[in-house]
């Protein structure tokens, strides 16, 4: 009976439930982003260094941020679905893994163009970016396996299982990429780290990293809703929502 | 213990994949000594509820029940009890027929005093004790498959489709097989297309079920 | 309790016997490599020898690779991977002593191999005893790491590259750690630590890995 209820009671809750926070949400993550990158790139100090290219950072580092963290909510969101079998908690995986990939890829190529003015190059084996690009790995894992099945039951399982072995194993990689790049450390330019850095300069990254946490909350629903729809388009709910729509609008 | 003792139930079994129902609301209630027949068309869902008999696939909502008890809760003590032969042969091909069995028989804890080429003999595969498992035909593959029914000691068999490819006589002979598990008190889930020639059976049928609307 | 290991160790071995020439595959793949990278680089002794460890490391990683994908496809196809799901013995000692041959028949073979193939790309002396250590212990985290993405594939048809795809993060620390090991060997440090960590690998890897490969079959019988 609890688990009927999870079946077929949750999805439906879900999308009813976001639809009243969504504009909230999505009003939120517009402000913080639109101050946030005005304050940064307009009214930030100049960096003594790096001159005006440090701006990047206010892309860069809250992109690495949600890439690493959207991992986890994937793999939590699995684990959830794997044990008690909760199918909105597959969903939330399935659509968590492209934004995720994405946010990573951002975060690889803004690193990439960050590395051009500061490296002279624009791909350069530094231990955060390597990490980056494994990560971008980790995630092209689990949705080429959610592609590869023809059930999507088994997709989702076996997805969990894979992102939830990434999850143990990504501080491993983490740690010893870490140790790698100390070892083969290049005479380069080192960074002053986000705590030193100017309050000036940090306030604004705060507010990006605010902002991108909300943007990615919005992106996560809105991906959710779509999954929800397509895998109930059969039941009887959202053939009702879809016919008070049409005759709403006609 | 009374012969109408329940000893295995299903309970309401449902099976979907990918929110296509497959097939619900099986019940089935076995004592010892009987025999049932799965029945149904191609397609109905036949082979799934055999491997979720035999616990290789789990069902969308029901139990398995083993002396009342659900399975997933006493999983050993039901493997213990279980014979599953499947589709496939579940046979390693470049391993002889004797090979085969001596694995099978060290991977299950029901182990009989017969030895393994006194069991193959009786099968009829006298002389192909020691050729690899390729180089049989189709029905003698099936053959030392179902040699294990001579060794187990399971009283549940689970067989899926175990008369494709034998001979006449190797249908009569296992007829004989399963009558005499039958009378010692064993219990059988099969399915086939065949007419059994055993009276008695009970049947199952599994209908054609259409999309959840 | 150890039934079900040794029924499957004494079966797997016996099978990769019957198919001897299979066994070769990661050797001959090893050879064909350590004979190519000198004729695209250099012949050079000094130039071989500095990139002699990643090289190894690289191959025996690839050769696992190559190899850890048909772990449990015969198995599945035959419906044998069927009859060890339902029987009655541990699954996580029986998908041990499944990938205890796999290591067996690949890594092990490449560990004794490795000093005369280092021996081939000039490694310095003092690199053969942390090579050899560090692949015996490396390759056995490999095929553990590796049965878990052969698993989650199985059941696919196409699963060679996504096999790949999956299981190359995974192998990241194993190749660096490993790789290192030898480097820093050649280069005059202690490699203590780093072999203590490869070590720590293995242990983790023996814990989890056997349960997310019970866990990934069950799921490929859904498949």
């Amino acid at each position: 009976m609890w688990q009927w209820f999870h079946r077929l009671g949750s999805p439906r809750w879900f999308y009813q439930a976001s639809g009243k926070w969504l504009p909230w949400l999505s009003l939120l993550a517009a402000i913080l982003l639109s101050v946030g990158i005005a304050w940064g790139l307009g009214f930030a100090p100049e960096d003594a260094k790096q001159g005006n290219s440090f701006r990047i950072i206010y892309i860069h580092v809250p992109a690495s941020f949600l890439a690493l963290a959207g991992y986890y909510v994937m793999a939590l969101a699995g684990a959830v679905g794997l044990i008690w079998k909760m199918k909105l908690a597959d969903m939330v995986m399935k659509s968590a893994a492209p934004i995720g990939a994405i946010l990573t890829f951002v975060a690889l190529v803004t690193g990439s163009i960050w590395g051009k003015p500061t490296w002279g190059t624009y791909w350069v084996w530094d231990a955060r970016i390597t990490s980056m690009l494994v990560l971008f790995f980790l995630y092209l894992g689990v949705i080429a396996l959610q592609y590869s099945y023809t059930s999507q039951d088994a997709a989702s399982k076996s997805s969990a299982v894979l992102s939830l072995v990434g999850m143990v194993n990504i501080p491993i990689i983490y740690k010893s990429v870490d140790w790698w790049y100390t070892l083969h450390q290049p005479a380069t330019i080192k960074f002053t780290e986000a705590p030193s850095m100017h309050p000036d300069m940090f306030h604004p990254l705060l507010v990006m990293i605010l902002g991108f946490y909300c943007f990615y909350a919005v992106a996560l629903i809105l991906n959710t809703r779509v999954e929800i729809l397509n895998r109930e388009r059969r039941t009887r709910w959202v053939l009702d929502m879809l016919l008070n729509s049409k005759k709403g609008s006609s | 213990m009374s012969p109408q003792t329940v000893i295995f139930s299903l309970d309401s079994l449902a099976f979907e994949r990918d929110d296509k129902l497959l097939f619900a609301n099986i019940n089935l209630a076995m004592s010892s000594g009987e025999i049932v027949q799965v029945e149904g068309p191609n397609g109905c869902g036949k082979t799934t509820l055999l491997r979720i008999i035999s616990t290789a696939l789990s069902p969308t909502s029901g139990e398995l029940r083993w002396h009342g008890q659900p399975v997933t809760r006493c999983r050993l003590e039901y493997l213990q009890n279980l014979f599953f032969l499947g589709h496939q042969p579940g046979l390693k091909q470049s391993l002889s027929p004797e090979e085969n069995l001596h694995w099978w028989r060290r991977m299950n804890t029901n182990d009989s005093q017969l030895g393994n080429r006194e069991v193959l003999a009786s099968i009829g595969l006298c002389g192909y004790e020691d050729v690899p498992c390729y180089t049989l035909s189709a029905g003698q593959q099936r053959r030392a498959a179902l040699a294990r029914l001579l060794i187990t000691k399971a009283p549940l068999w689970v067989l899926d489709e175990p008369f494709t490819a034998i001979d006449k006589q190797g249908v009569a002979q296992l007829e004989q097989l399963l009558m005499g598990h039958v009378a010692r008190g064993g219990m059988v889930v099969l399915s086939t297309h065949q007419d059994l020639g055993i009276d008695a059976v009970r049947r199952i049928s599994l209908p054609l079920m259409a999309e959840v609307s | 309790m150890g039934q079900g290991f040794s029924a499957i160790f004494y079966r797997d071995l016996l099978l990769a016997f019957r198919h001897r020439g299979e066994i070769a595959n990661p050797v001959i793949f090893f050879f064909i490599v350590v004979t190519l990278v000198p004729l695209g680089l250099t012949p050079e002794a000094s130039r071989l020898a500095q990139i002699a460890p990643g090289i190894l490391w690289v191959m025996a990683l690839l050769a696992s690779l190559l190899s850890v994908e048909g772990l449990f496809q015969s198995d599945y196809r035959d419906g044998t991977l069927e009859q060890l799901l339902i029987s009655p013995q541990p699954l996580y000692l029986m998908v041990l002593a499944k990938v205890l041959v796999h290591w067996l028949i690949t890594g092990l073979p490449l560990t004794l191999l490795a000093p005369l193939l280092g021996m081939m790309l000039s490694l310095p002396k003092a690199g053969y005893l942390p090579l050899v250590l560090s692949l015996f212990m490396g390759t056995a985290v490999l095929s553990l790491i590796g049965a878990i993405g052969a698993a989650l594939t199985v059941a696919l048809r196409k699963g060679g590259l996504l096999l790949s795809l999956i299981v190359m993060p995974l192998y990241m620390p194993v190749l660096i750690f490993g790789a290192n090991t030898v480097q820093r060997a050649v280069d005059g440090f202690p490699v203590a630590g780093p072999m203590a960590i490869m070590g720590a690998l293995l242990a983790v890897s023996l814990l989890i890995s056997p349960f997310a490969t019970v866990g990934a079959l069950r799921v490929s019988m859904h498949g």
